[in-house]
């Protein structure tokens, strides 16, 4: 499945972050699946606190990018570095894979996934100390879960099992959140609530990328987009990339744009499969 | 009432039915935890193959320190430790699917040991002896093996049940904590390498399988948590071995088939009668 090399530190120690090293910088990696290449000519910085939306069609290499940037996968070429250190070197980046990735049937409660963000900090041989249980109820009073944390996490609904993700991550004590689609197969108002939700965690100093294929939600909601189609086409804020040469660069002829008073309407006919709501 | 008690105290007044007993209830239950990770990570072929693989090295074993118990644990080990490396490194080092490597490694290996068990005299004995076990005939020696190495493998699965646990719900989690994934892979292969070779005796190589995947099939039926699943999977193996073997006393069945049946009807009772509103799990 991946390239490059595999990483299994043993003894492993925490890199220190660098002050005022930006939270995610990206130096033109080159990621190949065998002689295919998946992801190039992306140089990138994320200043700590942004969210930022990576936006492209299916199979445009956002997942890539997030192995890379998360250190699963290491670039033949170029670099990646979170906080001025390689990304593995640190546990303090969450990604969260899509929800279709996921047994929805494993016999763990909500609780338990949530508590699993901190074994790192738990250490090997040991068991859950006060403080930890503290902290998994907190993150679960933050996301609004509490009333749900003995559930089976095949009873939550999209937006709740999105939720328990996100509290994961904060028991995890992240600070660079990856979240590949997470507002497929969401309805309008769970969208909003989770998109809600990632701007308080912006707030504090956690720094969010979610690649997506909604465009309107992305303008609306990010401080800047990234268009990717395997390689950077365009990245600023949303009345710099939404340009039609630049969308159409980015998902060929299946998104058009159409100039109106108000601005750029953005029609993304089927860039994306979409996925029966599971609400 | 006093025919009851008799009907149930007869078999046991034999030492090796005792022994048996013993032996069928510790091996249940190293099979049933490790068989909730086999169950939940989806490999089923991959402890069908291991069990398989252990033949040669019981064949080889037999051929070289004749029918000692002690150096044929090692040996059957060995083999099976030989075949999960062996499946790892081919399904790394080719562009092969990890089950189409198991498939080549388990049927290499089976047939390596059959070839090598053919050279003895007592072929048909012993092959039957290998394939579906001989719980009768296990001695205290024996028992204590099983007693040990049963404690080792889940003294593991206690001390790395968290660790075990996230890579088996969410590898990626695990990769991004900095577990050491490619380790914990293999050392659950070893521990189930350990259970499948102490099964051997009870219910043989060819039936090993359902102690792994059928009690913790029929608890994941019923539960939600994995610590209650491997509980309950742990209480219905040793019901079925023991159950299994009275009905090898009263109906003279061989006794590693009689075990997996009643874990088997165990198994589609609870499917058909169990509690409404409870989900299945897992594979």
């Amino acid at each position: 499945m991946t390239s490059g090399s595999e990483i299994e530190p043993f003894l492993f120690r925490h890199a220190q972050h660098e002050p005022d090293s930006d939270a995610v910088c990206i130096k033109d990696p080159t990621i190949r699946y065998g002689n295919r290449v998946a992801v190039n000519s992306i140089t990138l910085t994320v200043p700590t606190g942004e969210r930022l939306a990576i936006v492209g069609p299916n199979g445009a290499g956002k997942t890539t990018l997030f192995k890379a940037i998360s250190g699963m996968i290491e670039p033949s070429e170029g670099k990646v570095s979170i906080f001025g250190f390689p990304p593995r070197r640190h546990a303090c980046i969450a990604y969260l894979v899509q929800r279709r990735a996921i047994d929805w049937n494993f016999p763990v409660t909500v609780y338990d996934v949530v508590m699993m963000g901190r074994i790192r900090k738990i250490g090997f041989f040991r068991k859950s100390r006060a403080k930890d249980r503290k902290i998994v109820e907190d993150c679960l009073e933050m996301v609004g879960l509490t009333a749900l944390a003995r559930r089976q996490i095949g009873e939550l609904s999209g937006g709740q099992q999105q939720r328990m993700f996100i509290a994961r991550a904060l028991a995890q004590e992240a600070e660079v959140m990856l979240l590949d689609e997470p507002l497929n197969g969401l309805d309008n108002r769970t969208q909003h609530e989770l998109i809600h939700l990632l701007e308080e965690l912006s707030d504090r100093n956690v720094t969010i990328l979610v690649a997506t294929h909604d465009l309107d939600l992305a303008a609306a909601h990010f401080d800047r987009i990234l268009l990717l189609n395997h390689k950077l086409i365009a990245c600023g804020p949303p009345s710099e990339v939404f340009r039609p040469a630049l969308l159409t660069a980015t998902f060929g002829h299946h998104a058009r744009t159409i100039e109106t008073q108000e601005g750029l309407i953005v029609v993304n006919n089927d860039a994306c499969v979409p996925e029966p709501p599971n609400e | 009432m006093s025919e009851v008690w008799t009907i149930l105290a007869e078999p046991f007044q034999y030492a090796f039915m005792t022994r048996a007993l013993i032996a069928v209830v510790l091996v249940g239950i190293v099979c049933a935890v490790l068989g909730a990770f086999v169950i939940l990570r989806g490999m089923a072929f991959m402890g069908d193959a291991l069990s398989h693989a252990i033949l040669p090295g019981v064949a080889a074993g037999y051929l070289v320190h004749g029918g000692a118990r002690g150096p044929l644990f090692w040996w059957a080990l060995g083999a099976a430790i030989l075949s999960a490396f062996g499946i790892g490194a081919i399904s790394r080092g080719s562009r092969l699917r990890e089950d189409t490597a198991i498939g080549i490694i388990f049927a290499g290996m089976f047939a390596l040991g059959i070839a090598l068990v053919s050279l003895s005299k007592s072929y048909a004995v012993e092959v039957t002896h290998i394939l579906f076990g001989n719980v009768l005939s296990v001695s205290a020696s024996d028992l204590w093996r099983i007693g040990v190495f049963g404690t080792i493998a889940l003294a593991f699965v206690g001390l790395l049940y968290k660790e075990l646990l996230v890579l088996t719900f969410d590898p990626v989690l695990a990769k991004t904590l900095r577990l050491p994934v490619r380790f914990l892979h293999y050392l659950l292969l070893i521990l189930l390498a350990i259970a499948v070779v102490l099964a051997l005796q009870t219910v043989g190589v060819a039936l090993v399988i359902a102690l792994l995947v059928t009690p913790a099939a029929t608890a994941a039926l019923l539960t939600r948590r994995l610590p209650a699943l491997m509980l309950g999977a742990s209480i219905l193996a040793a019901l079925a071995g023991v159950l299994g073997l009275y009905l090898s006393y009263y109906l003279s069945i061989a006794p590693g088939p009689a075990i997996v049946l009643v874990a088997t009807a165990f198994f589609l009772i609870v499917l058909l009668f169990r509690p409404h509103g409870s989900h299945s799990s897992g594979a």
